[in-house]
């Protein structure tokens, strides 16, 4: 029993991870309905950033945290005025293109400046001794970054729904044109969208970093965060939550159920999809995704 | 207050749309403008406002000025910033947000709290049955509603100039009444001035006192509205009422007999 409450206990970590990550693809696809492939890679960005900082210059957790977040932010802006602004008004698919060649380019600039090796975060971010959770010895990172992840969904649903800027994305995010005539500087909204985007991404990666060490398949993850913001709908930022922490749970009971039941290997990266593939049967925008209002 | 002087406006660098059209509005008064579809009614009101640019419209010739202010080439958010606020054509209210959030966009430009708090109060006031669905997402409005809620948006912008492109799109005409009954307090009670574009043309003549009539992208009349109300051909092609005063019907319309020579 103890071995499923803890697969449980992972995959709800893992799947609060993903749901940072799902988040910040979910805005960047509802407010400039960019499907964008190099979520992943953004993370990574972030993890290594972070480590280069922590590890190689030897800055205090705090302040590396911190100026990790300045440079996804940095790194988002040009990004989307580099790459995306002047994709404005292009066929969806030419977008999409762009987006998985940013993701090689992201993900060659890493190797050539990290290299691939694993890497530890050193000291590591939270400490490291087990506390007691209920009878069952948990490591104090997956913790933290639980709480983080909740703290960070929670804001940010906060966010969406009070503040101006928030009110402003999703006011964008229904309709350009009429966003325009309001006075919405559309650009800008855009941009903000990439930085938030880049921001949970960045801190995703900084977590998981710190549970699994990085390397460069944390670029992979950008794949995983898929069947979460699928199963969530698309343009649901509650979806995105719900979709994250289904598909962490998943991955890891499947994991632990599957492969020792049924001796199945590598269950763990399929399970998600066939997951998503079930539920997009039954419900094909996602749990929480919305086609349109239907007024009768 | 604006002066719009021969401006031509291109869509696709291809199509010319408008052929030197000419227009002004007096501050504090409501000015319309009719023709028949296609004439290049929303054109005209896009070209002011700068949202042509999102329909890759541009003006090619002539010049747009809003109190002494050249407004070509100007993007759109620094025109609202100016005080010129469009209410586009067919409501198009964000229907997943609720009513709140939707007169809050309208605010968007505004940075004073209590200012805009007090403006959601006096939309409701306007139009108090908004406020008994405050919370409610607005696509599940009706079309009434939703129009309202485009009206009022636009007012928490507290805009100098407002633009209204067809307020009565597919609404029933005792709501289209109330709706334009309300445009006319608007105009006297804030002091808006109001570009009013129309179908319904004999509303329009009557809350308006300055009007414009074009025809395939030009001004072919103009003039103060009780004058447009007694021009022959606005009677017959406009309001629909034939020589002697009788109501035109189809059983006796013979149109090809009389042609519009828009004399004024």
């Amino acid at each position: 029993m103890e071995f499923y409450i803890q697969l449980v206990i992972s995959g709800l970590v893992l799947g609060s991870i993903y749901a940072l990550v799902a988040l910040g693809f979910a805005i960047i696809f509802k407010s400039t309905s960019v499907v964008n492939f190099a979520q992943g890679e953004l993370l990574m960005f972030g993890a290594y950033y972070c480590f280069s900082m922590v590890v190689q210059y030897k800055i205090p957790w705090f302040w590396a945290f911190l100026l990790t977040l300045v440079f996804s932010i940095v790194l988002a802006l040009l990004v989307e005025r580099l790459v995306l602004r002047p994709m404005i008004g292009e066929p969806v698919i030419s977008i999409i293109m762009v987006t998985i060649g940013l993701s090689s380019v992201l993900r060659s600039i890493v190797t050539a400046v990290w290299g691939t090796q694993i890497q530890v975060y050193e000291p590591p971010l939270f400490p490291e001794t087990a506390v007691n959770l209920m009878g069952i010895p948990t490591s104090q990172v997956y913790l933290w970054s639980f709480g983080l992840a909740a703290v960070l969904l929670g804001l940010f649903g906060l966010f969406f729904k009070f503040s101006k800027a928030g009110v402003a994305m999703r006011a964008t995010a229904f309709s350009n044109q009429v966003a325009l005539s309001m006075g919405i500087p559309v650009k800008n909204i855009f941009a903000l969208a990439w930085c938030i985007a880049a921001v949970v991404s960045a801190i995703g990666g900084v977590l998981i970093g710190s549970i699994n060490g990085i390397n460069i398949q944390l670029g992979h993850f950008g794949l995983k965060v898929f069947p979460a913001v699928i199963l969530g709908g698309l343009d649901s930022i509650l979806g995105a939550a719900v979709g994250g922490i289904i598909v962490g749970v998943l991955e890891n009971l499947s994991d632990g159920v599957l492969k020792s039941a049924f001796g199945l290997q590598g269950i763990k990266e399929v399970a998600p999809f066939v997951f998503l593939v079930l539920i997009l049967m039954v419900k094909p925008y996602g749990l929480f995704g919305k086609k349109e209002i239907e007024r009768v | 207050m604006l002066n719009v002087n021969n401006i031509e406006v291109v869509y696709s660098d291809v199509i010319l749309v408008l052929k030197g059209l000419s227009l002004a509005c007096k501050e504090g008064q409501i000015t319309t403008l009719l023709g028949a579809n296609g004439a290049g009614k929303s054109t005209t009101l896009k070209a002011i406002s700068g949202l042509l640019k999102s329909e890759e419209g541009e003006v090619t010739k002539g010049t747009i000025e809003f109190m002494g202010e050249k407004l070509n080439g100007m993007p759109p958010e620094k025109i609202v910033r100016k005080g010129i606020f469009q209410v586009m054509e067919g409501r198009r209210v964000f229907e997943d947000l609720d009513v709140v959030e939707n007169l809050r966009c309208g605010a968007y430009t505004r940075s004073d709290r209590a200012g805009v708090k007090r403006d959601i109060d006096l939309v409701f006031d306007y139009f108090p049955r908004l406020r008994d669905r405050r919370s409610q997402l607005s696509g599940y409005l009706s079309g009434g509603e939703q129009q309202m809620l485009a009206i009022g948006r636009a007012l928490m912008a507290r805009p100098r100039l407002l633009l209204l492109d067809e307020p009565s799109l597919g609404l029933a005409p005792l709501l289209v009444r109330e709706i334009f009954r309300i445009i006319a307090k608007i105009n006297e009670e804030e002091k808006t001035t109001i570009l009013l574009v129309e179908q319904n043309a004999s509303l329009a003549l009557q809350v308006a006192s300055y009007g414009y009539i074009m025809e395939m992208g030009k001004v072919v009349l103009d003039g103060p509205c009780e004058k447009l109300r007694e021009n022959p051909d606005v009677r017959e092609f406009y309001l629909g009422i034939g020589e002697g005063g009788t109501k035109r019907s189809f059983k006796n319309a013979k149109h090809y007999k009389r042609r519009k020579r828009w004399l004024s």
